[in-house]
């Protein structure tokens, strides 16, 4: 047997062996409770040594006739998603214990979501990316749903299946025109067959095209594709939302990278333009949505709409520079959704979440240290310097101007002027209001991630974080390029 | 010794550490370590000053070393920043002190803030990489927001806001500016880029675009109206270091960036720049006249006084350019001192309005005496160090063009008006209000803040030499590079 053809798919693998393997245990166990807690660190377990094995192990090259690529740029968003999985999973067993659904079929739904995302990043195929993205797609219904008796999470899980699937539809329909027009479905194919005579401007692959990348555009949630994420981020479980709001945003965003660079370079225009008006849409809602929620949930979900904007300003300067911004940006913007979510899981008094924003007042006064780093978060998402999310705009903002995307430009980083106030005002309540009543106290799970990912967005400045972050993001974003052209 | 800038701008953070490992309960030991601290880093900024060599004009104490990528930490200081940097590590254990009684509710974290705030402030001074002094010129607000919003008073958070847009808006566009210019020099390194000659049409783009940043900081007309919301609320440790210090940030970047990087764009704007002088100048004092609240009648005095640096930097001359570096000296030491002034009775009667107060001669002569040197170098009179920066400009203003000059020279008039009439009505007539029977004179602890202050101010007013002559080299080298670009410029328009 020929192993160096399933040595690129090595995490993969990994992880779906982990994710059979847990069924087993946790169909044959009788106390579902236990198994629960136990599925969720092996799954951890599991998790962990898919990142090693992604690490140590993964030869670079494609596998699978193609279809499946593993580069410098899919090892760094692998790794951030594995890494994200593993955090939200740890801050799973808190808040599902206390709710009694910390059931073993969690752990394996969040591998195979997980999984999904893997073969969506080292898509290098239509039928690849799709096969990829409809196994992340149905493991997260369900887990949005995972809380069954709540009627909030039963309904997001549902909107997210009847948006989510027509927007399958819609990316698959797509995928259908531009194989019809290239006659290929490998992105290898496909910039080929682009190469043709008047091949950027046939309408079809036209056609197909956008309906491709509005079906990604619905899954990073970029307006006027968004409709659904406000609901769902605060119907699901806090944990799921956890989920939602950092590992899938970087798989989708890959999709777009591999897509648009790979298969599409010579349509860069085309595709330009309408990632430029996704981007500045999303910014200017995602700043002027938030303004007026009063639930930290949607407020979180206004900002990652947001959020996905600045990151499409990097895609929207198609240029290598661009796309090492669009990966600092989702490294640097995981870390603040997870810091933010665990947060936000901590946000408890007796028995229950609360989830407004006034249930925040006066949080300095009564436990300084959980206020500063949620002020920390905050000032990181409003891209304040030093904090790791200024650099994660500059890196953005840096390659929009060398394309010569000046209005663009210009609009950002007024949007994220705007987007500011709602950061604040979270800061001004935990800071400047009188308390109302005090918080549990910050369980360990919440409390060490929280701290990770606040360290990590001060520590940023540092030359060994920040500068060996930019330069792997860098290598990666040169290495996509290499083998596509 | 080859690291002593880095020492300087981060011993203050250290500081800041240290504090945040106390119990919370320890509001003496946080004072006092804030206290030594900031004294410590005076010192050692002393340092720099003694080994500073007054003959050259180049960047002195460059420590550089990789960072990010492209962008090197790289801090040095010349002529310029050198003076700024002594100005904040000398005002800041006075606003400290400032803060001793006035803050008794999380002192901890307020120390805390203000340690950071000064690591930020020496670093923007510092920096010699333009990312690097983004980094402290924006970080700075942090801070500065949760001291307003914190401290301050009943419309604090308003106030805190609109500081915290304000700025933010103005130097975003700052930052893709900067942005472009690395992407035309390929360096984000400061001494590289005094030393591009960036095309014309550019030129005009960038200096708008820094412009937006420092005209908000400085603030100019019309865009300043954060700035009497954020003094009047702000604590009086926070008034002064957003006077004293963080206003000259504004200035700082019209002199290092905006008129040697873009000179071309600079004397075209320079009509424009003298014109929002004479507006902030003339206006502003007017306002001041009628404002019934202290602290904002001395916040409108600054923007005033604050036209004056703008309009000597544009006029690009060896004298313009001396007379804002020193005004802005001056007005560093006076209008701390002034907030310094309102604080002290601020403190004893809770109260900013001037019509609660009146014949404070009678139970204060101390206080009576430190106001009154205050207000007259807050008028510009000869012997104080508000006249030197103020003669200076005008000076160079006349020679440049005389209309504004003119007009400029009625703040002689205005600000004598608005700060005597201040003096008048808070120190001189009859003691008659009951609340202020039983009123104490100036503490040791009020003396030691003041005396120092009063001391400079009639010392560098007499004898303004030690300052000018930090300055010379490099202001010389700045405007000849200044006429170097402009004149060629200016000769195909000529018939």
């Amino acid at each position: 047997m020929d192993f160096s053809l399933i040595a690129p798919v090595l995490p993969e693998v990994i992880l779906a062996v982990g994710a059979m393997a847990l069924l087993m245990i946790g169909a044959f166990t009788s106390n579902t409770v236990t198994a629960g807690r136990q599925g969720g660190w092996l799954a951890i377990g599991v998790l962990i040594a898919s990142a090693v094995a992604l690490l140590m192990a993964t030869p670079m090259g494609t596998t699978f006739e193609g279809v499946f690529i593993s580069d410098g740029l899919t090892t760094f968003l692998k790794m951030i998603v594995l890494v994200a999985a593993a955090l939200t999973l740890l801050l799973t067993f808190d808040d599902f214990g206390r709710a009694k659904v910390m059931l073993f079929e969690y752990p394996v739904l969040l591998l195979l979501a997980t999984l999904g995302m893997l073969v969506m990043i080292s898509a290098n195929d239509l039928i690849a990316l799709y096969l990829g993205l409809e196994l992340q797609s149905l493991a997260l219904y369900v887990i949005a749903a995972f809380k069954r008796d709540d009627v909030k999470s039963s309904e997001a899980g549902l909107k997210y299946f009847v948006l989510g699937a027509m927007s399958s539809g819609m990316l698959l329909y797509g995928a259908s025109m531009v194989y019809g027009v290239t006659g290929s479905t490998g992105y290898g194919g496909i910039a080929a067959a682009m190469k043709a005579e008047g091949m950027t401007a046939n309408i079809g692959l036209i056609v197909g095209l956008v309906f491709v990348i509005v079906g990604l555009a619905f899954k990073i949630s970029a307006v006027p594709f968004h409709m659904w994420t406000p609901d769902v981020y605060e119907g699901s479980p806090t944990p799921v939302t956890t989920f939602f709001a950092g590992a899938p945003k970087v798989a989708a965003m890959a999709l777009l990278i591999r897509f648009t660079q790979g298969a599409l370079p010579d349509a860069g225009t085309q595709w330009q333009q309408i990632i430029i008006f996704l981007s500045i849409a999303s910014m200017v809602l995602g700043a002027f949505g938030a303004i007026g929620q009063n639930n930290i949930k949607r407020l979180m979900a206004y900002s990652a709409i947001g959020h996905v904007g600045f990151a499409l300003v990097g895609l929207s300067s198609n240029n290598v520079e661009g796309t090492a911004g669009v990966l600092m940006y989702l490294a640097i913007y995981v870390a603040m959704t997870l810091g933010t979510f665990a947060g936000i899981l901590s946000m408890r008094r007796g028995d229950k979440t609360v989830e407004d924003i006034s249930d925040l007042a006066g949080l300095a006064k009564t436990d300084l240290r959980f206020a500063s780093i949620l002020a920390v978060m905050m000032f990181s998402l409003a891209g304040i310097p030093p904090l790791a999310g200024f650099w994660s705009k500059w890196y953005v903002f840096l390659p929009a101007i060398k394309a010569g995307l000046y209005p663009l430009a210009v609009i950002g980083v007024v949007a994220s002027v705007i987007g500011s106030f709602y950061y604040l005002r979270i800061v001004k309540i935990m800071f400047f209001d009188e308390p109302v009543t005090a918080f549990e106290p910050v369980e360990g799970k919440a409390m060490f991630v929280m701290a990770l990912s606040a360290v990590f967005l001060i520590a940023f400045v540092l030359p060994f974080i920040g500068g060996s972050l930019v330069d792997a993001a860098t290598a990666a974003a040169a290495s996509v390029t290499f083998v596509s052209r | 010794m080859s690291n002593l800038l880095s020492v300087v701008t981060f011993l203050p953070l250290v500081g800041a550490l240290l504090i945040a490992f106390l119990n919370a309960d320890a509001k003496s030991n946080a004072r006092w370590i804030a206290f030594w601290t900031t004294l410590i880093t005076f010192l050692l900024s002393l340092l720099i000053w003694w080994n500073f060599d007054y003959t050259t004009a180049n960047f002195q104490f460059v420590e550089e070393h990789a960072w990010l990528g492209p962008i090197r930490y790289k801090m040095g200081v010349d002529g310029i920043s050198m003076l700024l940097v002594i100005l904040t590590t000398f005002l800041m254990p006075i606003t400290i002190l400032a803060c001793w009684e006035s803050i008794q509710q999380r002192v901890k974290e307020c120390m805390i803030a203000f340690l950071v705030l000064e690591t930020l402030m020496v670093g923007a001074f510092c920096a010699l990489d333009l990312v690097l002094f983004y980094l402290f010129f924006e970080g700075g607000l942090i801070p500065m927001f949760l001291i307003i919003g914190i401290w301050g008073g009943k419309r604090r958070v308003y106030a805190s806001f609109k500081f915290f847009l304000y700025t933010l808006l103005g130097s975003v566009l700052m930052l893709l500016a900067m942005m472009a210019m690395y992407w035309y020099a390929g360096t984000t390194d400061v001494p590289a880029l005094l030393n591009t000659k960036f095309p014309a049409d550019m030129q005009w783009w960038l200096w708008l675009a820094f412009a937006a940043s420092f005209a908000v900081k400085l603030p100019m007309w019309p865009v300043h109206t954060w700035l009497p919301d954020a003094h009047v609320e702000a604590p009086t440790g926070g008034s002064v270091i957003l006077a004293a210090i963080l206003l000259k940030l504004g200035g700082y970047g019209f002199l290092r960036f905006s008129l040697p990087m873009f000179p071309i764009a600079s004397e075209q704007f320079a009509p424009l720049v003298f014109t929002l002088s004479i507006v902030a100048i003339i206006y502003t004092s007017l306002v001041a006249l009628v404002q019934e609240d202290m602290k904002k009648l001395i916040a409108y005095s600054s923007i005033a006084h604050m036209g004056f640096v703008t309009m000597g930097i544009f006029t690009g001359s060896q004298q313009g350019i001396d007379g804002a570096m020193f005004q802005m000296l001056s007005h560093g030491i006076v209008s701390a001192a002034l907030f310094l002034c309102v604080g002290v009775i601020y403190d004893r009667m809770h109260t900013r309005e001037i019509s609660a107060y009146g014949g404070l001669v009678e139970r204060m002569p101390n206080y009576a005496f430190a106001f009154m040197v205050f207000t007259m170098a807050n008028t510009g009179l000869p012997g104080t160090t508000g006249f030197v920066g103020e003669f200076l400009t005008l000076m160079a203003a006349f020679k440049v063009n005389t209309t504004v000059a003119l007009f400029a020279t009625t703040s002689v008039i205005l600000s004598a008006c608005y700060a005597l009439y201040l003096y008048r009505r808070i120190i001189f007539g009859a003691l008659e209000k009951p609340s202020l029977k039983a009123i104490l004179d100036l503490s040791p602890r009020e003396i030691a803040i003041l005396g120092p202050l009063a001391l400079l101010t009639i010392f560098y007013g007499i004898y303004p030499a030690p300052v000018l002559d930090v300055t010379a080299a490099s202001v010389k080298n700045i405007v000849q590079n200044y006429e170097a670009a402009v004149k060629p410029a200016a000769a195909p328009l000529a018939p």
